[in-house]
């Protein structure tokens, strides 16, 4: 309970005073995963398109797969992405391990599933209600996928948003390939591993306080955003 | 005009999962003016057009147009039974199916807010499609197939869920756009409809054309009972 009060208490004056190093901290999360958002999106989405308009063998199959990924242990994708990074492994010579990069490229994999199954599900149903008519004017794929995108966009929106939540809480895959760096790769929840492991429990909650409070603001501003653009629509 | 016509279906059938949905048909169309199709609910009236326009599968028989049917297709548009709204503004509904042949935005939007205009739709421009009234929706999507100067357009029951006001105006826009060389095939229930547009009329009964012919025969000597009784309103076995 003391450590609670005393996490807010040091959370409030983090904040209020614009602490340095928890405003560096924070803006690579954020740059981090937003970065891996906007890969994951623009790789995400019109694969589900693709997935909900056309009909290809292994539609049901890579659908299946996808649904599968969405479970997929983190800290197995750090490994992987590792392994693949490592110096000896096949992609060594480009350096990335233990760069913001190779946190970027460990959440696309982990989000990008999320989305596309998300994203998939609502553009299926719109599908549905548009195939008819599409079909009768004639539309090619390409325009078929960007109507359907651009139509369903608020609630890709939403699987966007599931996406940036699961990779700024995420710590297992990007402490593996990231190595938690000081002023290099440290990250929110890495940092807040680290200070629990320490025991110093009251600036690791600084953290994870300051860690909701942005994925909230986010989600409410991204929220607001769409809000605008539609207004008075429903 | 229309290099699509004369239409020959030859046993066509449209099946689903093994039940006949429409068909063997056998019928040739020469496009001039309105087609009627008439029959009772379930007799396969939007199957019929449906598997004309090619929006249902061929599984039997054949279908030839006077030119490739690629680009009959094209020249074709649909009006459904339900209309389908894209989740759009009205504005923007309209403009989609030239938007999508490649016509500039600004010229597009010129050319919706004009057919909005003449559809009655002009004071909802801004409007989402999706909230507008059944008999809204109609008018929009009968705008919309109109829009990219179909040869042939095919309606279903395009006036089922309007007022008389509204059917007239709709029914204004379907002749003048016979006069301009259109050629329209629409099913209805409604036999008023049926008289004052029909040239031609196909009637259906379980899924096969029972009798075709020029609307003034069909309405004046019918030659099956069964259509006779259709005519009159009876029910129909
Ligand atoms: N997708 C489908 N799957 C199975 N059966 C279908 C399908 N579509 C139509 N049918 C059936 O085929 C028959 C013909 O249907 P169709 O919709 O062509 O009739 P219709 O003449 O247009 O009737 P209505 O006047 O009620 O619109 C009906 O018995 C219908 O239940
Ligand atoms: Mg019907």
């Amino acid at each position: 309970m003391v450590d609670l009060w005393s996490g807010l208490v040091q959370a409030f004056w983090l904040v209020v005073t614009f602490n340095s190093e928890l405003v560096e901290i924070a803006l690579r999360s954020l740059r981090v995963s937003f970065t891996a958002l906007l890969v994951a999106s623009l790789i995400a989405m019109p694969l589900a398109a693709i997935l909900a308009v056309k009909r290809f063998r292994w539609r049901r199959v890579v659908i299946a797969v996808l649904n599968a990924l969405m479970g997929l242990p983190p800290v197995v994708v750090g490994l992987v992405v590792y392994v693949l990074l490592s110096r000896s492994g096949p992609l060594g010579v480009l350096g990335l391990l233990f760069t913001p990069t190779a946190m970027v490229i460990a959440q696309v994999i982990i989000i990008v599933p999320l989305i596309a199954s998300i994203a998939h599900q609502s553009l299926r149903d719109l599908w549905q209600e548009y195939h008819d008519l599409l079909i009768s004017m004639n539309v090619t794929q390409m325009q078929k996928v960007t109507t359907l995108l651009w139509d369903a966009r608020r609630a890709l929106l939403t699987a966007a948003l599931a996406g940036f939540g699961r990779a700024i809480g995420e710590v297992g895959a990007i402490m593996i390939v990231g190595g938690n760096i000081d002023h290099a790769t440290r990250v929110l929840t890495t940092a807040i591993a680290l200070e629990t492991g320490k025991g110093d429990f009251a600036l690791a909650l600084a953290l994870g306080f300051v860690l909701i409070a942005l994925a909230i603001s986010v989600s409410l501003a991204i929220h607001w955003l769409s809000r605008t653009e539609r207004e008075g629509s429903w | 005009m229309s290099a699509l016509f004369p239409v020959v279906l030859d046993s066509a059938e449209t099946a689903r999962r093994g039940q006949v949905l429409a068909g063997p048909v056998n019928l040739t169309l020469d496009g001039q003016g309105i087609c009627v199709v008439l029959g009772p609910n379930g007799a396969g009236k939007t199957s019929l057009l449906r598997l004309m326009h090619g929006a249902a599968r061929l599984t039997a028989g054949s279908i030839r147009w006077s030119c490739p049917t690629p680009q009959a297709r094209r020249a074709q548009a649909f009006v459904f039974q339900r209309p389908v709204m894209l989740r759009r503004t009205v504005l923007e509904n309209l403009a989609y199916p030239l938007r999508i042949r490649g016509v500039r935005r600004r010229e597009a939007m010129q050319r919706a807010a004009d057919w909005a205009g003449r559809v009655g739709l002009g004071g909802m421009l801004d409007r989402q499609a999706p909230v507008l009234s059944g008999g809204e929706q109609q008018k929009l999507a009968l705008a919309r197939a109109l829009i990219a100067e179909p040869a042939l357009l095919f309606l279903d029951e395009p006036c089922a869920s309007l007022d008389g006001r509204a059917m007239r105006e709709i029914e204004e826009i379907l002749l003048a756009a016979r006069a301009a060389g259109t050629s329209l095939i629409l099913s209805t229930h409604d036999m008023g409809q049926a008289r004052r547009l029909a040239d031609e009329v196909v009637f259906m009964l379980h899924g096969k054309v029972h009798e075709a012919g020029p609307a003034h025969d069909f309405f004046n000597q019918t030659a099956t009972p069964e259509a006779r009784a259709f005519l009159h309103g009876d029910i129909v076995e």
